[in-house]
């Protein structure tokens, strides 16, 4: 049987990159991850031709076959490598995992993205809007060691890499996780002491500088 | 046990219409509620505390939200007949991927179309729906369906929005048969299954609809 070729077009602070890179590692599967250069301003043209409608990172690339949009993606490698299973096997428990994953899809980016772009007044505003998101999470959690269960799973995936940029949030927010969400942070740490998330957690210092950098270019000063 | 399965709605709204269809699709008894949405009810806000939203379906005491999530959720519980998603996983990525296109670009293009506060807003959001509506079309190509020979994933996702097509092109002032032409006969195509035709609302019915929330929003 010839072997894979699994390629994951990639940018090494994005959160929906890293997403894929841990769902592939909990599969024990093989990649090559390429980072894209310059993805501002001169996105390669592997990219652009696999993901021509919303030219993102990540793409991922399986024996030549694009897959876009990062939740998406998590899924096909559910799918495509089942075990061990990310999304639980009862059809009822798989829609509240894609629901809180939809969540985490629609609040959290937006709502650290308002954080490091905002200030005064406003900013107390987010950073109260922020916790309001991760607090709900923490809910959801309640008292299991992992969002799926015994086992680390589908909506861990796909939150855990938002947390990285927690730092960066809690630096210009004047904040911290941990105090107003213990049971949240605890979970974090629980998951970054996991190999296959803790080999692609970036630094979090280099996390706060390249949002800082962003918010230059944007004149977001 | 019989299964008992109820679905908060509201008649206009595509997302409600996309749950409607894949129950009918199934051949799946359910009772459907109308909501008002000015007044929600206790057992949408029960069901659905996080967006308090319609469509919500409740299956033996068990909410489900978000209308795709639901439509996989049908999907899955009742695979025997119907199957609306492939069976291959990158089959499966490539629906998901286009139904996440359905759900990220056309219904605000639409609403923008239907509700601009201004000429210039009316203007762009006429432009927007008219180029992610020519994307889909490419993306059907020669296919009868999305789903291929039969009704699949993203025709339930997108054939919902049809129902809103002569609000758009009269709010907007676009034709979509003659812009779109290949989308306009797969809907049509769509249609000729009973399903679609008993679940999605007559056109002029949604056209009524509009004509009442623009005057309610002050728009003219």
């Amino acid at each position: 049987m010839s072997k894979d070729e699994v390629i994951l077009l990639d940018f090494w602070v994005s959160p929906f990159s890293i997403r894929a890179k841990i769902a592939l590692a909990e599969k024990g599967v093989e990649f090559e991850a390429r980072e894209e250069a310059d993805l501002l301003n001169n996105k390669s043209e592997l990219l652009l031709k696999s993901n021509p409608i919303h030219k993102k990172v990540p793409v991922l690339l399986h024996n030549g076959k694009a897959i876009c949009e990062s939740t998406v993606i998590v899924g096909y490698i559910d799918e495509a490598w089942p075990s061990p299973g990310l999304l639980p096997s009862c059809p009822y428990e798989r829609s509240a995992a894609r629901f809180w994953a939809d969540y985490i899809d629609k609040k959290v980016y937006d709502a650290g993205f308002n954080i490091w772009k905002s200030k005064g007044e406003e900013l107390k505003v987010v950073n109260k809007e922020f916790m309001e998101i991760v607090k709900v999470l923490e809910g959801v959690l309640g008292e299991k060691k992992f969002f799926g269960g015994d086992h680390f799973g589908f909506v861990d995936t796909i939150l855990i890499p938002h947390t990285f940029w927690f730092y960066g949030y809690e630096q210009f927010g004047g904040f911290k996780v941990e105090d107003e969400c213990p049971k949240f942070s605890a979970w974090m740490k629980r998951c970054m002491e996991k190999e296959n998330v803790a080999k692609f957690i970036p630094d979090s210092t280099k996390v706060y500088e390249f949002l800082c950098a962003i918010k230059k270019v944007f004149g977001l000063e | 046990m019989a299964d008992e399965i109820t679905l908060l709605d509201f008649w206009p709204s595509p997302f409600g219409m996309r749950v409607r269809l894949a129950l009918t699709l199934k051949g799946i008894d359910y009772i459907y509620k109308e909501e008002n949405l000015q007044q929600k009810s206790d057992l949408l806000l029960k069901s659905n505390p996080i967006h308090k939203k319609i469509p919500t379906m409740i299956h033996n005491g068990n909410p489900i939200s978000e209308s795709l999530i639901m439509v996989q959720y049908i999907d899955e519980t009742w695979p025997k007949s119907s199957s609306l998603l492939p069976s291959d996983p990158y089959g499966r990525s490539q629906s998901r991927f286009w139904a996440d296109y359905v759900d990220k670009k056309v219904y605000d293009c639409g609403r923008r179309t239907c509700f601009a506060k201004s000429p210039e807003e009316g203007d762009a959001a006429v432009k927007e729906l008219l180029e992610c509506l020519k994307v889909v079309e490419c993306e059907l190509g020669e296919k009868l369906y999305f789903g291929g020979e039969n009704l699949g994933y993203v025709d339930v996702a997108l054939v919902p929005f049809y129902s809103w097509f002569y609000a758009y092109e009269s709010f907007g002032g676009l034709s979509i048969r003659d812009e779109c032409p290949k989308i306009v006969a797969w809907a049509k195509r769509c249609l000729e299954n009973e399903s679609v035709a008993k679940s999605l609302p007559d056109q002029q019915k949604i056209y009524e609809f509009v004509v009442t929330m623009r005057k309610k929003f002050g728009v003219e």
